[in-house]
């Protein structure tokens, strides 16, 4: 086979005892120090913790235990989920030094079920970017061409999984932060149903809409991880408390009988090559027994907007606790007032700032109801656009970004058009509805594009199969050159 | 809905201020400008009539999310004030505080 | 003058508002902490539902509509508050609309009662101790979190002794619907008073000044007596009343502006995205009504009505009924009530002697109490032997009343000296023997509350009743 070997078979093999996690972690070590240097994936890669992980799955095993779905798997993990003693930055200033005393529960999970907690990658700071380049620690590079963003925010995850230094990774997805990067880098990424994976001990960008999901190198993959991250926490309070949909055992059932709408208002600013490719895989879908029509939800075009109000009014209140008094950085003044105004003004970057400065004025007296709630309003009318479609549809799709990969610094003077980047993804933050994207052949660049698979609220089932048949049928994709490692 | 005003640069000083972040005069420019564009591309939001739409603010409908009054077991002390950039007698020190709460 | 008032009221729970760290007062501090209450990042709320309970137990008690609610966050930056915003129920309060009567039967209104988390605690290090002067300050988490009740009044008093009555009246229903602990030294109890005057009763209110720091009763009532004066010594003198948030100064005796309407911080309110509306059912808010105890207005009701049958409350009893339902001594009135003992007799002696010991009365088994009035109602005590048991039951925490009265020595009056007091007693009422001798039975208590008086308890309430059938053949 070409290309790094799937999670699946890597856990089979490590949970049957024919291989051991340790060397599967060395080869990954091995493909991480060949390429890092020049994707920069990882704010730190966690060497001995991993180790300490393999060591106890091979022990496992050796023991006639199950260590569980992902024994032996390494997983790279978006630096804004706390892990106990171990560095959690959100790629900011302002957490310098932070320890979290404290698990989040997708990484307790992740270690219960045997993965590999590789290291934390890189991402625009809090979350906040379409490109990696806001990050404080340096630009994340995509791994199809080092030139250009890996998208974001969650780049480093991105990056990561598509040069192979981790077979799994997990973002965050606000406003397209999985969807978009996964795009970009052509690997699969997916945004659950808000609620169904905990948020404890995810640090909050827009709590109303953040949500976390798997990356992989192919949808069976993303499945394996979703399965894992999913379910019911009592630690979150908007933690969906209801069976959640298992999606590895559906995988295979096909899209025959359904209907697929193509989302008419996610074609309109995208790229003709881009519109060329989701047209290709709505065939793919017909000639798989779907039934594809052309649908509009119009109120979709208000999303961008809406979102552009919402997400940065709750991150405004979010990032308030960065005030250097209990953790992170601080930069002493004569008094408090003065000495969080400082710690703030140098601790977090420019991006981070705007968010902040748009958010608190469109909550502040006089403008909160024409902006803020007017959002939260065309909110429900989304919701009730996409109500609609589904009513006559099983699941809609479009292009998951307006375009391939852009070049490293071709947007970060413009917020207004690094935030159209978004346009597509957002809508499914703002409903609350799950997305998948599926690689689906390059663009005229060469470089990947990534087709939207959109559902309602809990139809990750319908939606892992329906990228199954997308996945069955994608034009070939050359592999990053920077893909060193061959399968041990 | 009525298009709220124009923002200015006192606005944007105003709002660094409430939001504890300190600006120069050539940020206070950048700022206003920049945030004026996105502002601007939301007047499509803020001049929808929309009144009698309910806002939504959870995408979930969800209701009634209780916990059980039991004691967990608390973080290490030790372990939570080795984080603080400043700890005086087992309690984080912070720098005169000039006024009581607002 | 015009108050409202605004009591914040820290509930009884084991646990803190939104994490389970304990609701703890005076341990170590930054021990009772997590990451919720440190607010780190990541860290998310669960609300408490012995909380929400106990908060809708104060709503049930105030008659207040209970809603369903939602939670705001208060944006403010401030050391002693973990997240820099305050989780608090902003438009949707749980409990609204609701009424409190004080003894007097004064009505005030309750505007609102809501949920709300406490902040941490900030210590100033420096010469004074308080905040202006001092070098820098300490701030302890254990607070932070703690399960508030914010509880709102209309601005309906109009005096410092219905402001006083208020808060006392409300403490008493906290502590009896088992929500608090009402004790203000502590901070479990803190109250804010909303202050303006107006120069006639037709004249619309004037410019309202907030007194903060109001931590006892004694307290509350100067500090609004001041602010009043300060008020209307400003009209008088031609100049206005700035509307402005005060601090109360104990040793001084006077309040001091902390800062002006100008100022008038903007909290962004909004939503709060990790949390979900709280909507309580018919069902759940029956429950919580049904494990509800008797509050204090039933249970003054309650002894008044005993009086009634004894021929009507004096206005000393009354107060002594209130004494009694304050000091939750009550059921030991209605107990010994029910065992015969005249009410006006267990009134007193619960609000005056027990009273001296509340908590050792408490604690007392009530039969013992019971049997000691009896024992003085029928006249085997006088009332100062019994007085003398009743200390020294208190000293042994319980005990036998007859073995204690035998041990002391004590022995009721001869039969001689009570036929001749009540011949006197008979003689000095005419109209009173006539009315008794033509069947009023209810004129038996008049009488032998007479020789109960002129022989201080000593008689023996039997032996009374028995000669006065005796005279009237
Ligand atoms: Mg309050
Ligand atoms: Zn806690």
């Amino acid at each position: 086979m070409t290309g790094p070997r799937p999670a699946l078979e890597t856990a089979a093999m490590v949970r049957a005892g024919e291989e051991q996690a340790v060397d599967v972690l060395e080869h990954h070590l091995a493909v991480i120090d060949a390429g890092e240097e020049s994707i920069h994936a990882f704010n730190l890669v966690t060497i001995e913790l991993a180790r300490t992980q393999a060591r106890a799955v091979d022990a496992t095993v050796t023991a006639g235990g199950d260590p569980g779905p992902l024994a032996g798997v390494p997983v790279a993990l978006k630096d804004n989920m706390c892990t106990r003693g171990v560095p959690t930055t959100c790629s900011s200033r302002i957490l310098d030094g932070w320890l979290p005393p404290y698990d989040a529960t997708v990484v307790t999970r992740l270690t219960e079920a045997g993965a590999l907690l590789i290291g934390k990658t890189n991402m625009d700071e809090f979350a906040m970017g379409s490109s990696t380049e806001s990050s404080a620690f340096g630009t994340t590079r995509n791994p199809h061409d080092t030139t250009r963003v890996p998208g974001g925010s969650s780049g480093g995850s991105a990056a990561a999984v598509a040069a192979g230094f981790a077979p799994l990774a997990i973002g965050s997805d606000t406003g397209g932060s999985i969807r978009q990067p996964a795009a970009l880098c052509g690997v699969v990424g997916m945004k659950p149903t808000y609620g169904t994976v905990s948020r404890y001990g995810l640090v909050a960008f827009a709590s109303s809409l953040d949500q976390i999901g798997p990356f992989a190198t192919s949808v069976a993959d993303a499945a394996l991880l979703f399965d894992v991250i999913g379910g019911h926490d009592p630690l979150d309070s908007t933690s969906l408390n209801r069976p959640t949909p298992r999606v590895l055992s559906v995988l295979d059932d096909g899209v025959d009988g359904m209907t697929v709408g193509v989302l008419a208002e996610l074609l309109e600013g995208a790229a003709p090559d881009v519109v060329a490719r989701v047209s290709e895989a709505a065939e793919a879908l017909a000639a798989a027994g779907a039934r594809v029509e052309e649908i509009s939800v119009p109120e979709v075009r208000l999303g961008l907007s809406a979102y552009y109000l919402i997400a940065p009014g709750e991150a405004s209140s979010n990032l308030a606790r960065y005030d250097g008094v209990r953790y992170g950085l601080r930069v002493d003044a004569e008094d408090t007032v003065a000495m969080n105004t400082a710690t703030r003004s140098v601790g977090f970057g420019p991006e981070v700032k705007r968010r902040i400065m748009l958010g608190t004025y469109v909550l502040s007296a006089g403008y909160m109801d024409a902006y803020y709630n007017q959002a939260l309003r065309v909110r429900t009318r989304i919701i009730e656009g996409f109500a609609a479609a589904y009513t006559r549809c099983d699941v809609l799709l479009g292009p998951t970004a307006p375009t391939t990969a852009f070049a490293i610094g071709a947007k970060v003077d413009d917020p207004l058009t690094m935030y159209l980047s978004d346009v597509c993804t957002i809508p499914s933050n703002l409903a609350g509805h799950p997305a998948i994207s599926v690689p689906f052949g390059p663009g005229d660049d060469g470089l990947p594009v990534g087709v939207q698979v959109l559902g309602p609220a809990l139809s990750e089932g319908t939606l892992f199969q329906v990228a199954a048949v997308v996945e069955s049928a994608a034009p070939h994709l050359a592999s990053p050159r920077i893909t060193t490692g061959a399968p041990v | 809905m009525a298009e709220p005003a124009r923002l200015t640069r006192e606005d944007v000083a105003h709002v660094a201020s409430l939001a504890r972040l300190h600006l120069t005069e050539d940020e206070l420019d950048l700022y206003t400008q920049q945030l004026a564009e996105v502002l601007d591309h939301a007047a499509d939001v803020a001049s929808l009539d929309l009144a009698g739409v309910a806002p939504t603010a959870h995408a979930m409908a969800v209701t009634n999310v209780l916990r059980t009054d039991e004691p967990h077991p608390c973080l290490d002390r030790d372990e939570v004030l080795a984080q603080a950039p400043s700890v005086e007698d087992h309690r984080f020190r912070v720098p005169r505080i000039l006024g009581e709460a607002p | 003058m015009v108050i409202g008032l605004e009591v914040h009221c820290e509930l009884k729970t084991a646990t803190k508002l939104f994490c389970g760290c304990p609701n703890m007062f005076g341990d170590e501090p930054n021990t009772n902490v997590c990451p919720n209450c440190l607010g780190l990042p990541g860290s998310l709320p669960v609300l408490n539902q012995r909380a929400v309970e106990l908060a809708m137990a104060i709503g049930t008690a105030l008659h207040c509509d209970i809603r369903a609610s939602t939670f705001h966050r208060k944006n403010y930056f401030y050391p002693d508050q973990a997240k820099d915003y305050q989780i608090s129920q902003y438009d949707e309060p749980l409990n609204v609309d609701g009424h409190l009567d004080l003894p007097d039967g004064f009505r005030v209104g309750i505007e609102r009662a809501h949920m709300e988390e406490d902040t941490g605690k900030t210590t100033h290090a420096g010469t004074s101790g308080r905040i202006h002067g001092a070098d820098y300050s300490l701030v302890d988490y254990n607070r932070s979190g703690v399960p508030l009740v914010e509880i709102v009044s209309r601005p309906d008093m109009r005096t410092a002794d219905q402001a006083r009555a208020y808060v006392t009246e409300l403490r008493a229903i906290l502590v009896a619907s088992g929500a608090s602990d009402g004790k203000m030294e502590e901070g479990s109890m803190r109250v804010d008073a909303n202050v303006s005057v107006r120069p006639g009763p037709d004249d619309p209110f004037g410019t309202r000044c907030e007194i903060k720091n109001l931590n006892s009763v004694r307290s509350l009532g100067r500090a609004i007596e001041y602010e009043a004066e300060r008020q209307i010594a400003l009209l008088e003198s031609g100049e206005r009343v700035v509307q402005q948030t005060r601090h109360w100064d104990e040793g001084a005796g006077r309040t001091q502006a902390l800062r002006s309407k100008e100022d008038a911080y903007d909290y962004r309110y909004f939503l709060e995205p990790d949390l979900v509306p709280l909507v309580p059912d018919a069902e759940w808010i029956r429950a919580v009504a049904d494990t509800l105890g008797m509050m204090p207005a039933e249970r003054r009701a309650r002894l008044t009505e005993l009086l009634d049958e004894g021929g009507g409350a004096t206005r000393s009893q009354l107060l002594q009924v209130a004494t009694v339902v304050e000091l939750r001594l009550d059921d030991l009135v209605v107990e010994a009530v029910a065992a015969g003992v005249p009410s006006a007799l267990a009134l007193a002696r619960t609000a005056n002697e027990a009273a001296t010991d509340a908590d050792a009365a408490r604690a007392l088994d009530p039969k013992s109490y019971v049997e000691l009035l009896t024992l003085e109602a029928n006249g085997s005590l006088s009332a100062t032997q019994a007085k003398a048991v009743l200390a020294e039951l208190f000293v042994l925490g319980g005990g036998d009343p007859a073995a204690i009265a035998r041990d002391k020595g004590f022995e009721a009056m001869s039969e001689d000296s009570l036929a001749a007091t009540v011949g006197e007693a008979v003689a000095a009422h005419p109209d009173e023997w006539a009315r008794f001798c033509e069947g009023d039975d209810k004129l038996a208590g008049f009488f032998t509350m007479l020789v109960m008086k002129a022989t201080r308890g000593q008689a023996n309430g039997k032996a009374v009743a028995a000669e006065l059938r005796r005279l009237k053949g």
